[in-house]
């Protein structure tokens, strides 16, 4: 079966700065959930910018949805199949109200106003969050914010998810319900997290970002699952 | 402008009104174009008992708004703070017939007058528009001007400032919280300066990151250079009655000003 995603010998390096990606690999499979860890500045984040072409790594190669990508025209494709969940909501919630974030991805797929809606209420509806419909984006609480930014990814309808520290600032109940809601996607998804616990309850494989490199982790402590 | 649009969402959010009907429920639409309609009459307006009668009308719409009280005395007093200095030179710099004279600088009748005249047209418009527009959603307001066809890129400028305002603002007072908490205490001294001028370059810094990462957030989404606004405003017989009021007291204070047709 090929992979949803493979990189290859990825290196990058942010200007002015030592490298920070050295040759490091990661393949998804569908049905996947996929943990990445690491510690703070070891590449992570910029791992998934680079799989959503967000950043051009200096050498290596990615192969997304069975095609080797290379330019920027190359990962239209690649960012509406692979729905890209950013660390801060803020960022990612930048219409005026819920309904018009989440309806912003399908039409700019080309949908008409209408089929956006059905898609609109179809997603919120699916996660519980049929009343935030007409609220206000910027005055949701910082909870409310991480699961309509996971609806804005979903009304796109991907093939798999990209999370970035999606439990951060977040609280029990709440990572909680999102656990819940992860565990219930088709999707395959590659899930940055700090949080052993949250990493236990969602991983199918979990792979660790060090010096550069992707390293299967050896077990140090009972959270880890190296399965 | 921060403090206005800060003040503004939570002060006045639009809160269904309970019985009968109040601005709240007309069309957003209808009340940017009346608003714009009025204060282009009123800058027009001279004498002083039809500024008066404008001033009323700019009262009865206020308070049929019920709007807050305190906050609302608060908006206007911030607009007249700049009107007031040129209140207090104006009598100093127009030509006219001598008034009085402070320190031998003479103040003329005129200018005095033409002071008033300034000071009830703005306050005018300034009641008519926080009536009228003030009590929409920052958002509402952005979604309205769109519907009327206001420069696309102008919009989105407008909708960005409004969500993203708040997010800085809460940057700000993180850091300024930071600040205290290691014993920072503003006074007049080289330090003080240069820790403002180092809260200032952090802010610019991080919302300048910030809008690296909500383009690629919007990259991420098949963003192509286009905001798609939702709404569905609908005109009707209300807005129509309201739109018709307001042109027969623009028509009234227009004739009575310039064919000196006393209605009243």
């Amino acid at each position: 079966m090929s992979p949803l995603f493979d990189l290859a010998g990825i290196h990058y390096a942010y200007p002015g700065h030592r490298p920070i990606l050295n040759g490091a690999d990661l393949q998804l499979f569908t049905g996947e959930r996929l943990c990445l860890n690491g510690h703070n500045g070891a590449g992570k984040s910029t791992l998934l910018q680079i799989m959503t072409g967000l950043l051009k790594p200096s050498a290596g190669s990615v192969t997304a949805f069975g095609r080797e990508r290379k330019a920027e025209a190359d990962f239209t494709e690649v960012r509406r199949r692979a729905g890209f969940v950013f660390q801060d909501p803020d960022d990612q919630l930048f219409c005026p109200t819920v309904a018009e974030d989440v309806a912003f991805g399908p039409l700019n797929l080309g949908k008409s106003k209408d089929e956006a809606m059905a898609i609109v209420e179809a997603t919120l509806d699916m996660l519980n969050l049929t009343s935030f419909r007409d609220r206000i984006t910027h005055k949701l609480s910082g909870g409310e914010k991480r699961l309509v930014s996971l609806a804005t990814v979903l009304a796109m309808e991907p093939d798999a998810l990209l999370l970035d520290e999606p439990t951060t600032a977040l609280d029990e109940r709440t990572t909680e319900r999102l656990v819940e809601i992860l565990l219930e996607l088709p999707q395959a998804m590659v899930v940055i997290s700090h949080d052993p616990h949250f990493r236990h309850k969602i991983a199918t494989r979990t792979i660790r970002l060090e010096d550069g490199a992707v390293h299967r982790p050896a077990p140090t402590c009972k959270h880890a699952k190296t399965a | 402008m921060s403090a206005l649009l800060h003040n503004g969402p939570e002060a006045i959010a639009s809160t269904p009104s309970a019985g009968g009907w109040s601005v709240r429920d007309l069309d957003p639409r209808v009340r940017i174009l009346v608003v714009c309609a009025f204060a282009a009459t009123v800058v027009n307006l001279n004498a002083f008992p039809i500024l008066g009668t404008a001033l009323g009308f700019s009262l009865v719409a206020l308070f049929s708004a019920r709007l807050p009280l305190g906050k609302t005395l608060k908006r206007v007093m911030m607009m007249d703070t700049f009107v007031v200095f040129m209140l207090f030179l104006l009598p100093f710099t127009m030509p006219g017939e001598t008034a009085f004279t402070v320190f031998s600088f003479a103040a003329s009748w005129e200018g005095i007058f033409e002071a008033c005249r300034i000071a009830l047209k703005a306050n005018a418009i300034v009641m008519m528009v926080l009536a009228l527009v003030g009590t929409m959603e920052a958002v509402t307001l952005g979604h309205a001007l769109s519907r009327l066809r206001v420069p696309e890129i102008l919009i989105h400028l407008m909708l960005f400032t409004i969500r993203y305002i708040e997010v800085l603002n809460d940057e700000q007072k993180r850091m300024r919280v930071a600040m205290k908490a290691r014993g920072f205490r503003p006074s007049n001294n080289i330090h003080t300066y240069k820790t403002f001028g180092y809260l200032v370059g952090m802010l610019l810094v991080r919302a300048l990151e910030r809008s690296e990462r909500i383009l690629k957030a919007m990259k991420c989404r098949g963003f192509q250079g286009k905001l798609y606004l939702l709404d569905d405003m609908t005109c009707n017989a209300r807005d129509y009655i309201f739109a018709g009021m307001m042109i027969a007291i623009i028509v009234v204070l227009l004739s009575w000003e310039y064919l000196n047709v006393p209605f009243v």
